[in-house]
């Protein structure tokens, strides 16, 4: 056993530091840093600049675009990127689709749909929940019926994250209502442009529009969109839904949060004294810290099990868990930290060219709508009642 | 003992919660929060005509000698509906200062007022770098003729830009943590060199912050003795924190209602998601978390008016931390267990968990209580 990083390990390190040092945009990394909205195109800036160094799909095989490097290599690649600040690659693409076109898709889709991805052509994103199917998925709705060479496809998607900004959908529909649920389930992927596709958003209690509605009307989809076959569907999302909860606990990003936390305790004022020297504060927040050095140790034993790139198995679950757990921990208390500034509410004072005057410190306007926000982690990726059952299924066998 | 409610207090509760269910319909709070006026004049008056902005106030005053109990039946009813209108600031805190520490003439110059709905104020107290403790007072009042010249900023202050009138703290003598040499002072908000900064808060509520430059102020603003009201703010605030704490049980209630039902009808697996064991077992924590934050919330209520004032801290001061703890749990759990919807702006769970979350950061939050019950202990 050994805690180290190799002398290799530590030369990359560097060479991933001195990279996004000098090519990460500053307006970006600063609406990261102060917790500012980020509009698509920040986020597409920040991916065209990996795709660029090749450097934007690390767990994809070389032959797509992938870069070979060890989890250790990712690992230290995600850190440095979230300590500088950088926005996190959005998932949906490289992370999700990309991966089951990698595992299921024709060349075809490959050829079309990859390189798209890697150079953030596409923007995508998941349609799989419904409003009558979030944990029970498989009681999906949304029909794709074969019309020649198109799927005519009718229902509703719902949570639909950042559709508003995509040009893509991978959806569950149902194409058989025969034998069993899991069976009649095929695995879609839809232009966002389809005659009949249309987004409505759902304005979440922070008064963000992060997730929306989607619905088709008689959308035509052609037939060569089907990824795999038809009614294996649920075989692909099960395979994309543990990549998505290992990407879910981001280690990295939390401990440049938690440092933010402790640089905020350090200035605010309680009664005039640090809020640090409060002892029952600062014993909150080292916990936490503690729990995260943790989580980073068993994120890192949950890669190194994985060195052959299959996808991660039902110990992922055990990351979704408790990163979500610590994600919501870190921004319940950096809401407490500021306290009775939690409750100015200035939109306004997301964007980055607001050039109002804060209320109190500047820090604050962000914080209390980012906790109500976060409340989301530990019901989306598989709620965190439906991974327990997961783990208590498959690792208890109970 | 007794832990049920007289003939009188039941009615109040009944009528006050018809009203609410009538007039302050989610909908029409959704309204006026858009508005932005931070007040409704016609809610402000029916309050005024059912006796509830006197509520607090001696007879003679145009109230009716309310207790602490008949404070908690109305705000727990103004929990439920989510009442954004300025009664805590107005009628439990500067009513309540006047109340105490005002000289006959002011009271009898101002009760009234607050009765009738005739006069909105604000307790102009927080500071930035108090935080929760509200001892810490750095604004200054000097003397100056026979009057006092007051300098500084407040913080947050609960409807302080609707009010036409504020109550400051400030501070003659000592240190900004020191626990004595505060004043109040009653200052018209127009007064030249006031300075207020309105803004909604993410309770749909409405504060601000206030700048106080050179306020040139006559002798008859002072509030109580010279230099000597740190016992009655400290008072005042136990009251409002009593207050507060029934509010929260208001939302709490709702909350557990709203939650209860839902597992009862939403169905995933076929089945209702009551049916699951582990969320059976959840929301028997939310009951039971329910429970004793009611008990610790009454036994607040009933001693916030005590005289005993070690009794009365402690019984706050134990309220706000139980019924924190209980905002806390089943706030998150209200929104775990709705799933998606429970995320919305649409559905009033939301908003209940958003005023619930901010009731533990105004007035102390949870460490601050509980460092101050161990320390009284
Ligand atoms: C902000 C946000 C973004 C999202 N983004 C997307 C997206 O981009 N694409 C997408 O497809 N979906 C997305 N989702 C949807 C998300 O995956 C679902 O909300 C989730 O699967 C839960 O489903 P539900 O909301 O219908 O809740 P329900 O399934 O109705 O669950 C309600 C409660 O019951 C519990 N429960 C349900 N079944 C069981 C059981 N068997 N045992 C124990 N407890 C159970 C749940 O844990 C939860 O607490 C998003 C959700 C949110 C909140």
């Amino acid at each position: 056993m050994d805690f180290a990083f190799t002398l290799e390990e530590a030369a990359f390190r560097e060479e991933v530091r001195a990279f996004v040092r000098s090519h990460l945009p500053v307006d970006i990394s600063r609406k990261v840093n102060e917790h500012k909205h980020l509009d698509k195109d920040d986020f597409v800036r920040w991916q065209k600049i990996l795709y660029r160094k090749g450097w934007m799909a690390p767990g994809w095989p070389v032959k797509f675009g992938g870069t070979g490097w060890t989890p250790v290599q990712r690992y230290l690649f995600e850190e440095e990127c979230a300590v500088a600040g950088a926005p996190s690659v959005i998932s949906f693409g490289v992370n999700m689709v990309g991966p089951v076109i990698i595992a299921f898709g024709t060349p075809a889709q490959q050829q079309h749909f990859l390189p798209r991805i890697l150079s953030s052509e596409d923007w995508w994103c998941q349609g799989y929940s419904e409003p009558g199917s979030g944990s029970d998925l498989a009681s999906l709705r949304t029909r794709a019926v074969r019309d020649g060479d198109h799927y005519i496809v009718n229902g509703q998607k719902t949570w639909t994250t950042l559709a508003q900004h995509a040009d893509m959908i991978f959806c569950l529909v149902r194409t058989s209502s025969e034998g069993k649920r899991q069976e009649g389930i095929s695995f879609l992927l839809i232009d966002m442009r389809t005659p009949g596709v249309s987004v409505r958003p759902i304005i979440t209690l922070d008064g963000a529009h992060e997730v929306n509605e989607v619905w088709f009307d008689d959308a035509r989809v052609p037939i060569g969109n089907l990824v795999g076959e038809e009614g294996k569907g649920w075989t692909y999302a099960k395979f994309l839904l543990s990549h998505e909860r290992s990407g879910i606990a981001q280690v990295a990003r939390w401990k440049r949060e938690l440092a933010f936390l402790k640089r905020m305790a350090g200035e605010i004022q309680s009664g005039g004294k640090p809020l640090m020297a409060d002892a029952l504060f600062s014993a909150k927040v080292t916990r936490v810290e503690i729990e995260l050095l943790a989580l980073e140790i068993t994120d890192l034993r949950v890669l190194a099990s994985d060195r052959e790139g299959r996808a991660p198995g039902p110990e992922a679950s055990i990351l979704k868990i408790k990163g979500t757990e610590l994600q919501q921990a870190i921004t319940e208390l950096m809401m407490e930290a500021v306290g009775p500034y939690a409750l100015p509410f200035l939109p306004e004072a997301l964007h980055a060219d607001w050039d109002g005057t804060p209320v109190g410190p500047a820090f604050a306007a962000p914080l209390a709508a980012r906790y109500f926000n976060y409340r989301k982690t530990s019901i989306y990726g598989g709620s965190n009642e439906i991974q327990r059952n997961i783990i208590a299924q498959r690792i208890l066998g109970l | 003992m007794d832990f049920s409610f007289s003939e009188e207090q039941q009615l109040l509760k009944d009528s006050l919660q018809r009203y609410l269910e009538r007039e302050y319909s989610f909908e029409a709070r959704r309204k006026r929060i858009k508005a932005g006026t931070g007040l409704s004049a016609e809610v402000w008056r029916a309050l005024a005509d059912m006796g509830v902005l006197g509520l607090p106030f001696a007879a003679e005053y145009g109230g009716f000698a309310g207790s602490g109990v008949d404070s908690m039946l109305v705000m727990e009813a103004f929990g439920r509906s989510l009442v954004v209108e300025p009664y805590l600031a107005t009628v439990l805190l500067c009513g309540g200062l006047i109340d105490q520490a005002g000289s006959s003439t002011q009271k009898a110059y101002w009760l009234p007022r607050i009765a009738a709905g005739n006069a909105i104020m604000a307790f102009a107290h927080g500071e930035t770098d108090a935080r929760h403790d509200w001892c810490y007072v750095s604004t200054r009042a000097e003397r100056k003729g026979s009057g006092f010249v007051l300098r500084g900023r407040k913080a947050v202050v609960l409807h302080g830009g609707q009010a036409q009138h504020l109550l400051v703290s400030a501070r003659s003598e000592g240190e900004p943590s020191s626990a004595t040499g505060v004043s109040l002072f009653i200052v018209d908000a127009g007064s030249a060199g006031v300075q207020r900064r309105d803004y909604a808060t993410i309770d749909g509520l409405r504060a601000a912050e206030i700048d106080f430059a050179n306020v040139e102020i006559d002798a008859t603003a002072l509030v109580g003795e010279y230099a000597g009201a740190a016992s009655t703010i400290d008072s005042v605030l136990d009251r409002a924190n009593a207050a507060l704490c029934a509010e929260a049980l208001g939302a709490l209630g709702a909350l557990y209602d709203l939650t209860l039902a839902y597992l009862k009808t939403r169905q995933q697996f076929g089945v209702p998601i009551g049916t699951f064991q582990v969320l059976q077992h959840r929301m028997v924590d939310v009951l039971i978390h329910l429970e004793q934050a009611r008990s610790l919330a009454y036994h607040a209520a009933f001693y916030a008016h005590a005289s005993d004032t070690a009794l009365r801290r402690r019984a706050v001061s134990a309220a706000k931390v139980q019924v924190g703890d209980a905002a806390r749990f089943i706030s998150q759990q209200a929104i775990q267990l709705h799933g998606g919807i429970g995320m919305t702006e649409e559905l009033s769970v939301g908003h209940y968990v958003k005023r619930l979350t901010m009731i533990n950061a105004t007035f102390g939050n949870i460490d601050t209580h509980l460092e101050r019950f161990a320390a009284l202990a």
